[in-house]
């Protein structure tokens, strides 16, 4: 048994024994659970993939005269500014300006939210755009720019939904080819997509937020950030399998970090033809040995964990919870999988190559003692469902 | 007899010279195999012509002597498709839709993404599925 305070100590002496989840899988098979308990420290996991639900808010600082933005575009993507003055709120999935988007099928969607973000984290000069309606005190009616990310008085990352415990993988039974959010799918079960890190995965080698909660430091993109709150869809209370992970879905986080601190490389636009942009974000979060049940569940494998096949064409876009296969992380990583006795080409929007580095630099940076362990104020509820939304009448 | 060889060509061509049948030359008059991988051949307007041709040097150097001939930009080192190490992310999106698996994983245990040129097609598959724009096309 190990406390927090305990960890963070030998962490700030340079001591930590630190692993990634993979390194732990075959140092707990040759020390034993009990010794190996006794000497690791932490465990870090890992994931690097599109994580739609991310954004941003930006903070620009005041024009002389002062500007109430009402409407404003950075690159021509459009910003929310609903909020303070010349705070914007910046989503990963939002289109420039008057992009065809899905018009000329499929669409290209090359630029958005999310490249923005990039080039932002990266350094790059960005044109802001804004109008106001013009206060008294806030004269200014317009506002035309370039800044880069330091020129920001803050540039905080608010993701309401990152590190998806499970992902589904997606597949198309259908006559025609498909674009989805896990990439083009062709028809008749010619190839599959997945989304996770699996075995480095973060909530996959904490199933059941044991040490993953409100509270808990994270390495966002290179910046030290936080888990603000459960994420959006956390839906705890599910399948899960004897292991205790979860078969689908399940778990996720809501993620903040300071942009000023991130890595460019590790924040990268997202474009998915005939579907959207998006962000691919790098998350590492370190798990506590606090004991050897903690240490046991960092140890789970690739082929210990199941992903559902749906079919996107129809099961997927309608709702009806069919799954037509069921598969592990390690069939998939090969690269082919078996559905209804037909071979699939598998490909990946998560890149785990990605993970593993991210992994690795969490790692060293704990050793180092540049990161301590927080220990979350607030667990993940494991006892609440998704619910659907019902289209109703008033009061119906 | 001399072994054969197979060299990968870019020609570029500032206005097509399409009255001409250049491919049948090559073939009939210089005992060429030639692979074709992607052409644009447009009156009046820039065109290109990506293609393998196997043969023994001394054909090859006097094919290409009658190529030149030509108004043509002959690239020997030119790449069709490119793969941009430092924008690929190594997802693996685009490994189904690489017909000839010149995109690969080498070890399944890193899962890092290569691109070996040669067995490159440039069939484009990557460039519509990649989404960080790591390949791009020369035309």
């Amino acid at each position: 048994m190990k406390t927090y305070a305990e960890i963070n100590e030998r962490i700030e002496a340079g001591k930590a024994v630190v692993l990634t989840a993979e390194e732990i899988i075959d140092y707990v098979e040759a020390k034993g659970l009990d010794a190996a308990a006794a000497e690791v420290d932490v465990v870090t996991t890992a994931t690097f993939g599109p994580m739609c639900s991310s954004a941003c808010v930006l903070n620009f600082g005041h024009t002389t005269p002062r500007i109430r933005m009402s409407e404003a575009w950075i690159e021509d993507v459009p910003v929310y500014t609903g909020i303070a003055a010349v705070d914007v709120f910046l989503g990963a999935t939002e289109l420039r300006y008057k992009d065809p988007a899905n018009m000329y099928y499929p669409g290209e969607f090359r630029y958005g939210g999310g490249h923005v973000m990039e080039e932002l984290v990266a350094g790059k000069e960005l044109q802001l755009f804004a109008l106001s309606y013009g206060t008294d005190e806030y004269p200014r009616r317009e506002v035309r720019t370039w800044f880069t990310l330091s020129d920001l008085n803050q540039a905080i990352m608010v993701n309401p939904r990152n590190c998806y415990q499970n992902y589904n993988v997606a597949i198309n039974g259908s006559e025609k080819t498909i674009h989805t959010y896990l990439g083009v799918l062709e028809p008749k079960y010619r190839n599959a997509g997945y989304s996770s890190a699996g075995q480095l995965s973060p909530l996959l080698n904490d199933p059941l937020y044991e040490t993953i909660g409100v509270g808990t430091s994270v390495w966002l993109a290179g910046a030290h950030g936080h888990v603000y709150a459960e994420g959006t869809q956390h839906a705890g209370a599910c399948e899960r399998n004897a292991l205790d992970v979860p078969t689908g879905g399940a778990g996720t986080l809501a993620l903040t970090g300071d942009m000023k601190q991130m890595r460019s490389g590790f924040l990268r636009g997202v474009s998915m033809v005939g579907y959207g942009v998006s962000l691919a974000v790098g998350v590492g979060v370190p798990i506590p040995v606090l004991n050897r049940d903690v240490l046991k569940r960092t140890c789970i494998r690739d082929r210990d964990i199941q992903a559902p096949v749906v079919d996107y064409s129809h099961d997927y876009a309608h709702n009806t919870g069919k799954v037509v296969a069921t598969v592990t992380y390690e069939q998939l990583k090969r690269g082919e999988i078996e559905v209804d006795g037909q071979t699939v080409a598998v490909g990946s929007l998560s890149s785990y190559s990605k993970a593993r580095e991210i992994a690795h630099l969490l790692a060293d940076e704990i050793r180092a003692g540049d990161f301590l362990l927080s220990e979350p104020f607030q667990k993940l509820p494991a006892d609440t469902r998704m619910k659907p939304l019902r289209i109703r009448e008033k009061s119906e | 007899m001399t072994a054969a060889v197979t060299k990968k060509l870019m020609l570029w061509f500032p206005k097509c010279e399409c009255e001409k049948p250049i491919i049948t030359h090559l073939v009939r008059d210089y005992d060429l195999v030639v692979n074709v991988f992607r052409a644009k051949v447009t009156p009046e307007e820039y065109g290109y012509l990506v293609l393998d041709v196997t043969g023994t040097e001394a054909d090859i150097e006097r094919a290409l002597e009658y190529v030149r001939t030509f108004d043509v930009t002959i690239n020997y080192t030119g790449k069709g498709v490119t793969w941009d190490k430092d924008r690929c992310t190594g997802c693996g999106n685009c490994l189904p839709h690489c017909p000839t698996g010149a995109l690969y994983v080498e070890d399944r245990a890193t899962m890092a993404v290569t691109f070996d040129e040669t067995k490159c097609i440039e069939c484009l598959g990557c460039i519509r599925v990649c989404p960080f724009g790591a390949c791009a096309s020369a035309f």
